[in-house]
């Protein structure tokens, strides 16, 4: 069974001026132990698709179709106390800000003996035992004496590193990463990156890795979902999408990055912006970016093709492999 | 953070029509309700020559016989006094309006003078920083522990009794002016203050400063505008605050003087008559006044909440 | 490169920031004393870096490393606690706000966040207008209306958006308006702090290759501050590496990732996060950037490196050249060890 199902998700957002689809059509399945990683720009739906997972959005914000299953089990059909069982326990949140999840008057220890007695029946000495433990596995140096620390007497890559050792806690099957490492520097980003994947691969655990960065992506997931205006519009292998991506989008996200380009000359741009939520183009969202746009982009949305590993939402593709088809049987004729 | 889709930009009557303020006035009653009655004084302060039946600062149409007449609905009541009349004859509705309006004067020409003195002082503390700002914050802070009405008080006092009850009558909606908006200037300079250092650290200061702008105009013309919001919702409640104060000194008989009555001053002269059955001189004014305070500070909270970017940004 | 004409010229440049509060809070009484105590950031610590005519200068560095207090001090919005900088061969840190006013109109700025760099009260004409009357007072209405039509031309903004406030922009547009702002009084040098880590990718391209077109075709020298190396390989001629205040490294970009010399660029090289990799292969740090308050003696960068001897503790390494033509700041290169 896999580990996390999401079927056919749409969250919507009620505003003043009517509802606004935030995600729509969103369908994937998430094996145990398996990495995958969510990449697209601000206000793509990234985040609204981590929080929605946890059933943890805040008003205006509500999920008008589809289910998300953690292990078979609808998250939607259960009772705030059941889910706060999974939430934290089965699945951990680590966000951008490490001082979302530390509390400024509470020191490191006094915390995390906490969450685990909050969810086990242990005793104090005992929580303290597996919180030096989860410290140790974070590379904290010095772990005994980080304990009676506060937050602030920290820097901001060794926060991080123990909000990481907060989520790993309880040995969840589940950690969604939002952003963990956009507020720091590259070497300490490279540092967390890799201990997360290394702790990833030892413990089993999956990942789901909610970044703007396809370069963090492409070295810790295994699998990757495109994101562009609230749907998933490439899914696929990693490495597959990085070396030979399908949808016009991906293949100029990847293209714009500045290591793509060549020194001294123009990087190659996708021209416009992103639509905001309110004033999603009909047809296929990125039509009006797009420089192989036709009269069918502009009024139908695609529907997912398979090619290769990947699922493409794009007319352009689709016409593709419908021709390779159609030869691919004419030849056998 | 809307990107533009159509070309044709709002004009100001269209933005303001589809800004978060006019819509959270159009789904809020209590401030729907408070502006229609502030409005209502204000017209009724406005128009008073006009309203008024009667004029009270004119000697020649007051009769005496016609003192401490009840409201009109009471048994001895003369339906041509609605309100009844005053321990002088005075018609109370007329008199009502003329008070309501010398009340309003004061309380909007006190915080016209704090927010000059404020805005200026905090804009000046809060851009120039430093010493300049240790000086002037401390003065407000020694402004502020001597209390409004103390300072009042004592000055109005020594004025009375250095120039005289005649000269100080002439002069007195001046002096109150004067007074209650001079020792009320720190409210708005630690306001303001406030908002400039937040606003001061903002990239758009440092690029009218690159551009070598001088600080006056960044002062006046870049980060004031800004600061506005916190302003214009401490001028709300500063005004009840000034229009309290006022009434406050007149019932002390520091205030209005009884020929050209402000509502303190209406209610200070028919409190000695409660007692023997008049209760109609002190509590009628003294209504209206609580009406206008109450309206305002209702207003004031509501603004406080609509401009305040925290509770709404989503 | 060297025997271009230098715009600009910064010598020994130091900067510090009390952080003591005012003279109350400095007073301490110890042992039956009381004193005067006073603890300092030391933000820039003896930066000196010449930027030729027409190159784009790009000053790299992690967050604290006083790469953007380089940039505020060179325009002007910060004092320099010691040091000098000229240009064109005069000084300009020293001068009245009076005397500085035609280099204001030579040098101008580009911030990072969009969303706070355009007045918002403002439209977006009256923010375009606003340097091209002050710097050009002789202007007609038209006049001033033709140059801000131009510059919004020349970004890529409609001019008929004028009328608009900043409210009404995307993050992208912004900062080309921000940029048009910064082209209006026509300058000759722009200073460029982290004007595209507040923007998406796909926009980050756009602005990027804005202001390569705008230094063609106006002849512009930049001077850009960032954090992420992998823009400056493409849009800068020279780099400066920067580390707790002090240079380490300053090299043309081709020799900078070809072969970067000092292990702190090494370090900070191996850690852009790379799409042909498969997983993280960095140089690992050990500990942690100090704080600038009580700044390492000898080589800031002496507890982190690997190379590291007893004269990294002691001395403070100065920039040589190396044979590569690269100058770097590291005993370790200078003996030959490394």
């Amino acid at each position: 069974m896999s580990l996390l199902e999401v079927k056919d998700l749409e969250v919507r957002f009620g505003l003043r001026k009517g509802d606004v689809k935030a995600l729509r059509d969103i369908d994937f399945t998430l094996k145990r132990g398996e990495r995958v990683g969510i990449v697209g720009e601000s206000g793509a739906g990234k985040s609204v698709l981590g929080f929605s997972i946890l059933n943890l959005l805040s008003k205006p914000g509500y999920i008008a179709k589809g289910e998300v299953l953690f292990e078979g089990q609808n998250l939607a059909d259960l009772s705030p106390k059941e889910l706060g069982a999974i939430r934290g326990n089965r699945i951990s949140m680590i966000f951008q800000d490490p001082m979302m999840t530390l509390n400024p008057v509470l020191t490191i220890g006094e915390q995390m003996v906490e969450c685990l007695m909050a969810h086990r029946k242990i005793t104090k000495g005992a929580a303290r035992e597996i919180a030096l433990q989860k410290l140790k596995q974070v590379y904290i140096p010095s772990p005994e004496q980080r304990l009676d620390q506060y937050p602030h007497e920290l820097s901001g890559g060794m926060r991080q590193r123990i909000v990481i050792a907060i989520g790993l806690l309880l040995d969840p099957d589940l950690i969604i990463a939002d952003e963990p490492t956009t507020a720091l520097d590259v070497t300490i980003q490279a540092e967390i990156m890799e201990l997360m994947l290394e702790l990833c691969e030892r413990n089993n655990v999956a990942l789901i890795l909610i970044t703007h960065d396809l370069g963090v992506v492409s070295q810790v997931t295994q699998r990757t979902f495109v994101m562009y205006a609230g749907r998933i519009i490439e899914q696929g292998p990693t490495r597959e999408i990085i070396n030979d991506a399908q949808h016009p989008y991906t293949q100029g996200l990847i293209n714009a990055l500045p290591q793509m380009g060549i020194r001294g000359e123009r990087l190659r741009q996708i021209r416009g912006a992103m639509p905001t939520l309110q004033a999603v183009p009909q047809g296929c969202a990125f039509s009006p970016r797009c420089d192989y746009v036709t009269e069918n982009c502009r009024h139908v949305l695609p529907g997912f093709t398979r090619s290769g590993g990947c699922q493409v939402a794009c007319h352009m593709v689709e016409e593709m492999k419908r021709e390779e088809q159609r030869s691919a049987e004419g030849s056998e004729e | 953070m809307n990107a533009i889709v159509d070309d044709n930009a709002p004009s100001m009557l269209q933005r303001f029509r589809q800004s978060h303020f006019w819509h959270s006035f159009c789904i809020d009653r209590v401030a729907q309700i408070s502006f229609l009655v502030f409005v209502a004084y204000l017209i009724a302060a406005l128009l008073a020559p006009f309203i008024a039946p009667y004029d009270p600062y004119d000697p020649a149409t007051i009769d005496i016989m016609n003192s401490e007449l009840p409201p009109s609905w009471q048994e001895e009541g003369d339906s041509a006094f609605w309100l009844g009349t005053d321990a002088q004859g005075r018609d109370l509705w007329s008199t009502i309006l003329f008070g309501t309006r010398v009340s309003l004067i004061i309380g909007i020409c006190a915080v016209m003078l704090q927010a000059m003195l404020g805005i200026c002082i905090g804009l000046v503390a809060g851009y120039v920083g430093g010493k300049v700002d240790s000086l002037l914050m401390r003065m407000a802070d020694v402004q502020l522990s001597f209390s409004t009405m103390m300072v009042a008080i004592v000055v109005l006092a020594v004025f009375q009794a250095t120039f005289g009850t005649q000269l100080y009558q002439e002069l007195a909606m001046l002096m109150l002016i004067l007074v209650i908006g001079i020792a009320e200037w720190p409210q708005y300079a630690r306001t303001v203050r406030a908002s400039v250092l937040a606003e001061k650290e903002k990239e758009y200061v440092d690029a009218a400063r690159v551009m070598g702008l001088p600080a006056l105009r960044i002062m006046f013309r870049h980060i004031l505008p800004n600061t506005l919001s916190p302003i214009l919702v401490i001028s709300t409640v500063q005004i009840a605050n000034a229009i309290i104060s006022e009434a406050a000194l007149s019932f002390l008989g520091l205030g209005m003087p009884v020929s050209q009555p402000s509502l303190g001053s209406l209610i200070s002269s028919g409190f000695e008559f409660i007692f023997s059955g008049s209760w109609w001189i002190t509590v009628i004014p003294g209504l209206v006044l609580v009406g206008l305070v109450l309206v305002m500070n209702l207003l004031g909270d509501w603004l406080r909440d609509v401009l305040n970017p925290k509770l709404y940004k989503g | 490169m060297q025997n271009t004409e230098t715009l600009l010229q910064i010598r020994d440049l130091y900067k510090r920031f009390s952080i003591s509060g005012d003279l109350l809070d400095q007073l301490q009484f110890k042992g039956g004393k009381l004193t005067r105590h006073q603890e300092f950031v030391h933000a820039i610590n003896g930066v000196s870096l010449d930027i030729a005519k027409g190159e784009a200068l790009c000053v790299v560095g992690e967050s604290g490393c006083g790469k953007s207090t380089v940039a505020r001090t060179v325009m002007g919005l910060l004092n320099p606690s010691s040091g000098t900088i000229s240009y064109e061969g005069k000084r300009i840190d020293d001068l009245s706000a009076q005397a500085l006013m035609p280099y204001r109109k030579k040098m101008q700025m580009i911030f990072q966040n969009p969303y706070a760099s355009l007045n918002p009260r403002m439209t977006i004409n009256e923010t375009l207008s606003e340097p091209v009357s002050f710097h050009n007072p002789s202007w007609n209405k038209g006049e001033v209306r033709d140059k801000v039509h131009e510059v919004m031309f020349s970004v890529g903004v409609d001019p008929s958006w004028g009328v608009r406030f900043p409210h009404e922009f995307s993050g992208g547009q912004r900062q080309r308006i921000s940029i048009a702002r910064a082209l209006a009084v026509d300058p000759e040098f722009i200073v460029a702090d982290e004007p595209i880590s507040a923007l998406d990718v796909s926009i980050q391209a756009q602005v990027l290759n804005l202001m390569m077109d705008a230094q063609e075709q106006r002849d512009l020298t930049y001077m850009f501050i960032t954090h992420d190396l992998s823009v400056v390989e493409h849009f800068g001629s020279r780099v400066a590496v920067m580390y707790l205040g002090t240079l380490c490294e300053l090299a043309t970009s081709e020799q900078l990732f070809d072969s970067p010399r000092h292990p702190y660029t090494k370090a900070l090289l191996s850690a852009i996060p790379k799409l042909q990799d498969d997983r993280p292969n960095h140089i690992k740090l050990q500990g942690e950037v100090p704080t600038p308050v009580n700044l390492p003696t000898g080589c800031v960068f002496h507890g982190r490196c690997p190379h590291a001897d007893k004269r990294c503790q002691e001395e403070i390494p100065k920039l040589i050249a190396t044979d590569s033509g690269s100058q770097v700041a590291c005993h370790a290169i200078e003996e030959g060890r490394i």
